[in-house]
């Protein structure tokens, strides 16, 4: 824990603060694409059911993929038309986002399918035009299961730009991978601690929006799951 | 692909794999093993199920590259032993499982254990012989995620230097050299689909009154 308290550590270019700033760059830029991706598409295959087939066999070759291998394998590919620093930046991200896309996608699909029917009726009945019902109807009723999607893809990308590290992108992983090599097992703890609090406290944070912006009257219905997220919080997060 | 390299280099892929499996399916058994129990205490226990399933889906937000620095902490181990791997792979089986096996045992219908009630079954005879059998089909969906995702995470060990088949991919990185990325991203997909495969058959035998089509 001695490296995390000693001052010298917490300012300059290999700064924590500057990692945890690498960090969340790479990682919400790498959600923000992932998000343009999956969530058109998977509102297109909820509404229309057409392609329903790749949702499945998507998600489930994609988990059996060995992340390492994927990012090692993509650098290798990319790097070499890449002088710079994009050859491995550019390889990180797409990995990044080719996992980050099955859980938003997947989810988004659900949580259209999952929409009450009834309420789609009767939006019709009242004379919504598909647009509207889509908007006003579908959007936010599949709201709780798109952003529990987003929270599940987050982590992932979180967990996974810590590996990037090994093949040189900056952030958090830095300080586990050059601890490694420097024989230095605080380093590698420090960097361990600060990376767990920061996928703990994101994962909160999109709880917390969840819970702000899905609509009290579908809450409701799930009094109880919702109890479930409220009863356990972890002093260490905040 | 250099078929010449693989050929030299068999006796040592098949040692990587061989750990491999071990560290991927070991977790897997102790995980099922633990989470039976807390599983079955949640399903019991309406204050309990929340405090359970909140804990494990916290100790699942921990990134695997973290857990596997953070464990010698806890478990007094050296930074390369490989027992930290199967340390942090046995709470991630358990995180995932916990709700599945409560999830599994609440979705036994409430028919069928007051039948077995009725034809005298004790509770323990109940839970042992209706009710965890009946759950089985849940509790194997549960498993081949985790089965799946334990063979992509063993890998991540590799950046610790612990042998298995992420060795492969380190050694490719230092190289500049294709062939044992390759190989090792597709002995990692094979194994998974193996396990995969192997648990459903299981789930199959466990569970004979289900017909025999299968819709997915």
């Amino acid at each position: 824990m001695n490296y995390l308290f000693d001052p010298a550590h917490w300012t300059g270019a290999d700064g924590i603060p500057n990692l945890i700033g690498e960090h969340l760059v790479y990682s919400l830029i790498a959600l923000a694409i992932a998000a343009v991706i999956a969530v058109p598409l998977g509102i297109y295959i909820g509404v229309t059911g057409k392609g329903v087939f790749m949702i499945a066999g998507l998600a489930n070759a994609l988990r059996a993929l060995p992340s390492v291998g994927l990012l090692i394998l993509l650098v290798l590919l990319i790097s070499p038309a890449f002088p710079s620093k994009m050859g491995y930046i550019l390889p990180s991200l797409i990995v990044l986002v080719l996992l980050a896309v099955p859980p938003i996608l997947t989810n988004t699909y659900a949580g259209i399918r999952a929409v009450d029917a009834a309420a789609v009726d009767a939006a019709k009945g009242m004379g919504f035009r598909t647009m509207k019902i889509l908007t006003d109807v579908q959007l936010p009723c599949s709201l709780p299961l798109m952003l529990s999607g987003v929270r599940s893809a987050l982590l992932q990308i979180i967990s996974t730009a810590t590996i990037a590290a090994y093949i040189s992108l900056g952030g958090l992983g830095r300080l586990l991978i050059d601890g490694k090599a420097q024989n230095d097992y605080s380093q590698m703890v420090a960097g361990a601690v600060l990376v767990a609090l920061l996928a703990l406290f994101f994962d909160q944070l999109l709880a917390f929006i969840t819970r702000r912006v899905v609509s009290p009257g579908l809450t409701r219905l799930t009094v109880k799951s919702a109890a479930a997220a409220d009863t356990v919080k972890i002093p260490a997060t905040v | 692909m250099n078929i010449e390299w693989l050929s030299r280099q068999f006796d040592n892929i098949v040692f990587l794999l061989g750990w491999h499996v071990l560290l991927a399916v070991t977790p897997l058994v102790l995980g099922l093993l633990i989470a039976l129990p807390l599983g079955w205490w949640a399903h019991r226990s309406r204050r309990i199920y929340p405090l359970l399933v909140g804990i494990a889906g916290l100790l699942y937000t921990v990134p695997s590259l973290a857990l596997f620095v953070l464990l010698p902490l806890v478990l007094g181990t050296k930074i390369l032993d490989p027992l930290n791997i199967v340390g942090a792979l046995t709470i991630y089986t358990v995180a995932l499982l916990v709700r599945v096996v409560a999830d599994a045992l609440d979705s036994v219908p409430e028919d069928t254990v007051q039948a077995a009630k009725a034809m005298g079954y004790r509770a323990y005879q109940s839970l042992l012989k209706v009710e965890l059998p009946v759950g089985v089909p849940v509790i194997s969906a549960g498993l081949r995620v985790a089965a799946v995702s334990n063979v992509s995470l063993v890998s991540v060990a590799a950046l610790l230097g612990i042998p298995q088949l992420g060795s492969l991919f380190t050694q490719g990185f230092q190289l500049r050299f294709f062939t044992p990325i390759i190989a090792g991203i597709i002995l990692c997909v094979v194994l998974a689909m193996i396990l995969d495969g192997l648990i459903i058959l299981l789930n199959r035998w466990l569970t004979p009154w289900t017909p025999k089509v299968v819709a997915s």
